[in-house]
């Protein structure tokens, strides 16, 4: 039961992360646990339904249906976070000071609530669909057959929410002055994470090239199956042995929704003066470095 | 424009000129089979810096996903079920892959050479 659960745990865990940065980032708004909510109903709905359709997926697209599902899964995500993050640009600082004016940020439907809600729908639906058919797996051909799968799925759970939870309890101690301008940056991170993953999903497809298999290799301080691997993976899209094309993803989801955040900034999102224009700096360097590199690749 | 159009049309346009072009050719191929949450052979060889196909053959009642953070593979096979799966070009190594359904005993690894 214990192996059952760790590997519940393991599922859970990028998903619960998701929606505990998620949660913190929309703090104050009266009906965002009916939207968050509604999100992980929709992806654990849409798992089972991925989990059924799995050999149909598997056979479509010439064999790469998997592949394309996974990544058009991520790709919304990412483009939704974005959303999230220009939109809070624009209107951030009407929130803040908002919340300093009555001492705390309860508002209604101020903020993207379907971006997020859609986010955190394709967070569950992406590892949900593993986690769906790992457990059947494990009910239908396990020795110990379904207590192990109903107790080791249960402790996986608790554990992997927990996690989850303890991110969110520990975002919410952040003045709630400074809170949005952190989940914004965390939002950007998950952002370029999920690019990443999605690009390996398309070189796997063999629709994009590899560029390179592996750009650096630190599997030998953190790999990735390492619980903390696991964890940093799904924050800042940690990969000890990057490929090009998942750096060169990462790197363009980081530059081109920062550089958006810049021009559309009007508040305290993005902090203001010499930190902003250096992050337009960095955002145009991380731009010029990619396709700097893309080309030399392609070329070579 | 709705502001949320504009803004997803730029990142279509942005993830569409980061694609690359289609690259089809033949392979070797290299067959695999998993029997009783084992995969066999579990260890074999494949040329350096060369593209391959390997071709997983599920004989399993129940799904696996074959996956390596090595290789950047993560693929379900469902049961009785055959996917293929290319890999390469490599470098010299030894390169170890799993079934993540039942990873104490689903293991493996390709050593390129």
């Amino acid at each position: 039961m214990l192996a059952t659960a760790i590997i519940v745990f393991r599922e859970v865990l990028e998903a619960a992360l998701v929606v505990g940065i998620v949660l913190a980032a929309s703090k104050g708004v009266i009906d965002r646990l009916l939207w968050v909510g509604g999100g992980v109903f929709f992806g654990i709905a849409g798992a089972c339904a991925v989990a059924v359709f799995a050999e149909v997926i598997a056979e479509a697209a010439a064999g790469i249906g998997q592949e394309l599902l996974n990544a058009s899964i991520l790709f919304l995500a990412v483009a939704m976070l974005g959303w999230h993050n220009v939109w809070m640009g624009r209107h951030g600082r009407q929130l803040a000071q908002q919340a300093a004016d009555l001492g705390k940020a309860v508002t209604r439907g101020t903020r993207p609530l379907y971006a997020l809600a859609i986010v955190v729908g394709m967070a569950v639906l992406r590892e949900g669909s593993e986690l769906v058919l790992f457990l059947y797996s494990i009910a239908a051909g396990g020795s110990s057959g379904v207590a192990d799968m109903a107790g080791g799925g249960i402790l996986g759970l608790a554990a992997g929410v927990a996690v989850g939870g303890a991110l969110y309890f520990g975002l919410l101690r952040i003045p709630t002055k400074h809170l949005f301008t952190v989940t914004s940056w965390l939002i950007l991170l998950l952002a370029a994470g999920m690019a990443s993953q999605a690009a390996a999903f398309l070189v796997q497809a063999d629709i994009l090239p590899a560029l390179s298999p592996a750009l650096w290799d630190t599997s030998a301080v953190l790999t990735e199956d390492s619980v903390p691997g696991k964890i940093m993976h799904a924050l800042i899209g940690y990969v000890a042995r990057p490929s090009g094309m998942q750096f060169v993803f990462w790197a363009g989801t980081l530059a081109v929704i920062g550089l958006l955040m810049c021009l559309t900034n009007r508040g305290t999102t993005v902090p203001r003066g010499g930190a902003r224009r250096a992050l337009g700096a960095v955002a145009v360097a991380l731009m010029v470095l990619g396709m700097g590199f893309l080309t030399t690749v392609l070329v070579s | 424009m709705h502001p949320l159009v504009s803004f997803l049309s730029a990142a279509a346009a942005f993830f569409l000129a980061a694609s690359g072009g289609l690259a089809l050719a033949q392979e070797q191929t290299f067959r695999l089979t998993i029997k009783n949450h084992q995969f066999e052979p579990a260890e074999f060889e494949i040329p350096a810096n060369t593209k391959v196909t390997l071709q997983v053959k599920n004989e399993d009642a129940t799904p696996e996903e074959f996956e390596s953070s090595t290789l950047h593979r993560e693929k379900v096979v469902p049961a009785g079920k055959e996917v293929n799966i290319f890999v390469g070009p490599l470098s010299p190594g030894r390169y170890e892959f799993m079934g993540d359904f039942n990873r104490a005993t689903a293991r493996g690894a390709i050593i390129v050479k």
